[in-house]
């Protein structure tokens, strides 16, 4: 059976990609500049979405967005997967007091509520946030969750038959994990390095929202934030304040499509494993 | 016995993440390349706030006090560490001088608990009818498209449903208003009504946001457990409906239901500090943002630990839930 929400939640995320870090190459502008052509254009031929009340071109703007909120989504999803797997590994594989410890740092990581943090950082740098610094705040803060599943994973691993096979016939501990464990994690991190993505989408346009982002890189969050300081609503420029909603709706649609279609997919090759 | 060491486990586990979790806050706030002190007094000076020198100084003082930035490092983690667990004294609000900051954070907090129990209660029992209802008729047409809507609205940040709610109830059909304004003296019945008008908007945003993961999840559970051999088995003993569906369908979904949930307070808390923002509505969030725009820091600081208090305070309470739903977890 085909998987429909994996196809679908590519196909988005393939049409991301393209707009993010394909699209900007061709503007004809410099689209953050102000001022470079007239303020309030609805929507025509010529600006394909309008232009903002400070002179720049929606469309363009939005393609170079989207570039940045990537960039900085995938950066955190990467390393907060990459340092979350290495970790839960390392508990569940290694165990005892070692276990217990970082089990417990990662569970006591989870309780602490992010939002707040972030914005404490925000305000304390403020003018001086760059998006490098809200991506090493994001993964600082969600590693604890893919390390919390993997080390449940290793701990019943370890007690599998083939583990315990290729542990006695002499094979190295890093081989075990390379080749016993990683199979079966692959395409389990991948999912959750999709999820993460948008965690950190969501958090980076939450604080953006509020105007606590980077000042200086535009992102969707500070195009919305923008739109919404200038009376878009009430003004009635729905091309301005709807572009960056729209996106980021269909881009996190997109990321939870492939997410949950990428974690459907490995239970069902895990349950015809099972009953082979 | 076996009950008070469970909770006296579950309590410990309950300061010992609280330790850790202003710790990480601590050590963060030295990690920070910029002086914090110079950034207030920059943006105070910026605002139009005209201090001579002799005041700038004595300013510095109060400030490295306020920071707990003097005496060694040990130092002033040995005293951030007495007002975060003993005092609760986190010094006057420099916003609303004198007022200390315990009283602000006081005043907020009933607000916020309010709207996220009640907003998360909604979101969970009607995710959970719908959730159990779809899984369990999976193939129904209307299962389907209910999933279809969760799919959507899931992943959308609280903030995008808030504007969508608000530029709906609010700009085009004016049902609902802005931003949160109480009046009338507390518990009379124009305040009531007052407080339910205001929030309805923050708390439907929530709800939503809420709904839409318990019914995904709730439906993947239950359509699983449907599959169980009990189930099966009570059907064919001619068990009831009804019965079926929640003491033996349901009850078995509670217990990874309860695990995400403790797993997930931290975002919905998250979540509903930037509803709470957006409407305005007078909780912890719009204290910390107002906090955030006039440069005060104790105030920060005291929300930031309120906070950290209240979600680890949250899970505890959660954890202990835990041998009420499953008898089959003893007290450990």
């Amino acid at each position: 059976m085909m998987n429909v929400r994996l196809v679908l939640g590519l196909v988005i995320l393939a049409t991301f990609a393209v707009v993010g870090f394909i699209l900007p190459g061709f503007a004809p502008e410099d689209p953050t500049a102000w001022q470079a052509i007239g303020r309030n254009r609805r929507p025509g031929l010529e600006h394909l979405l309008g232009t903002t009340s400070q002179g720049q071109d929606v469309f363009w703007l939005a393609t170079w967005s989207v570039r940045n909120s990537l960039l900085l989504g995938i950066t955190v999803g990467v390393a907060a997967t990459v340092i979350g797997v290495l970790i839960g590994l390392a508990a569940g594989y290694i165990g005892g007091l070692f276990d217990r410890v970082v089990s417990f740092f990662t569970d006591s990581m989870i309780a602490i509520p992010l939002l707040p943090v972030l914005i404490l950082v925000a305000a304390i740098m403020r003018g001086q946030l760059s998006l490098a610094v809200v991506a090493v705040v994001l993964v600082a803060f969600n590693w604890p969750f893919p390390a919390r599943q993997v080390r449940s994973v290793a701990l019943s691993l370890r007690e599998r038959g083939f583990v315990h096979t290729a542990w006695m016939s002499g094979e190295s501990r890093l081989r075990v994990i390379v080749w016993q464990f990683a199979p079966y994690l692959t395409s389990w991190a991948l999912a959750n390095l999709i999820n993460t993505v948008l965690v950190a989408l969501i958090f980076e346009t939450s604080i953006a929202v509020i105007g606590l982002s980077s000042a200086g890189q535009t992102t969707l969050g500070t195009m919305l934030y923008w739109s919404l300081t200038f009376q878009a609503i009430l003004a009635g420029r729905w091309w301005w304040y709807g572009t960056p909603v729209l996106a980021m709706v269909i881009l996190f649609v997109g990321l939870f499509l492939t997410s949950s279609g990428l974690s459907q997919r490995s239970a069902a090759i895990r349950g015809r494993l099972v009953a082979q | 016995m076996g009950t008070l060491r469970f909770i006296l486990v579950r309590l410990l586990n309950f300061v010992l993440v609280v330790w850790v979790g202003v710790t990480v806050v601590f050590v963060l706030m030295r990690l920070i390349p910029t002086d914090p002190i110079e950034a207030l007094i920059g943006s105070m000076t910026s605002q139009g706030t005209i201090m001579s020198e002799a005041a700038l100084d004595e300013m510095r003082r109060v400030l490295s006090d306020a920071f707990g930035l003097h005496g060694s490092i040990w130092e002033q983690y040995g005293r951030y560490l007495y007002r975060n667990f003993v005092s609760f004294d986190f010094g006057p609000s420099f916003s609303s001088f004198p007022t200390p900051v315990s009283e602000l954070i006081g005043r907020a907090v009933p607000w916020t608990i309010g709207l996220l129990i009640t907003s998360t209660v909604i979101g969970w029992v009607v995710g959970n009818v719908i959730g159990l209802l779809a899984g369990v008729y999976p193939n129904r047409r209307l299962s389907k498209a209910v999933e279809f809507v969760a799919i959507f609205v899931y992943p959308l940040p609280y903030y995008v449903l808030a504007l969508g709610l608000s530029i709906v109830l609010s700009y085009t059909f004016r049902v609902f208003p802005l931003s949160a304004v109480v009046i009338g003296e507390p518990w009379t019945l124009q305040f009531v009504w007052n407080v339910i008008y205001n929030s309805t908007l923050p708390a439907l945003s929530i709800v939503i946001g809420l709904m839409g993961w318990w019914v995904i999840s709730v439906k993947a559970l239950s359509s699983g457990v449907q599959e169980e051999e009990f189930v099966r088995f009570a059907r064919l003993r001619g068990v009831a409906e009804h019965r079926v569906l929640t003491q033996y369908i349901l009850r078995n979904t509670l217990l990874p239901q309860v695990t995400v949930l403790a797993i997930q307070i931290g975002l919905i808390f998250s979540g509903s500090i930037l509803t709470e923002i957006l409407f305005q509505y007078p909780g912890l969030g719009t204290l910390i943002f107002s906090a955030v725009v006039q440069g005060d820091y104790n105030l920060m600081m005291g929300v930031i630990q309120i906070s950290i208090i209240a979600v680890a305070g949250a899970i505890f309470l959660v954890d202990l839930t835990y041998p009420f739903i499953d008898p089959r977890i003893r007290y450990r």
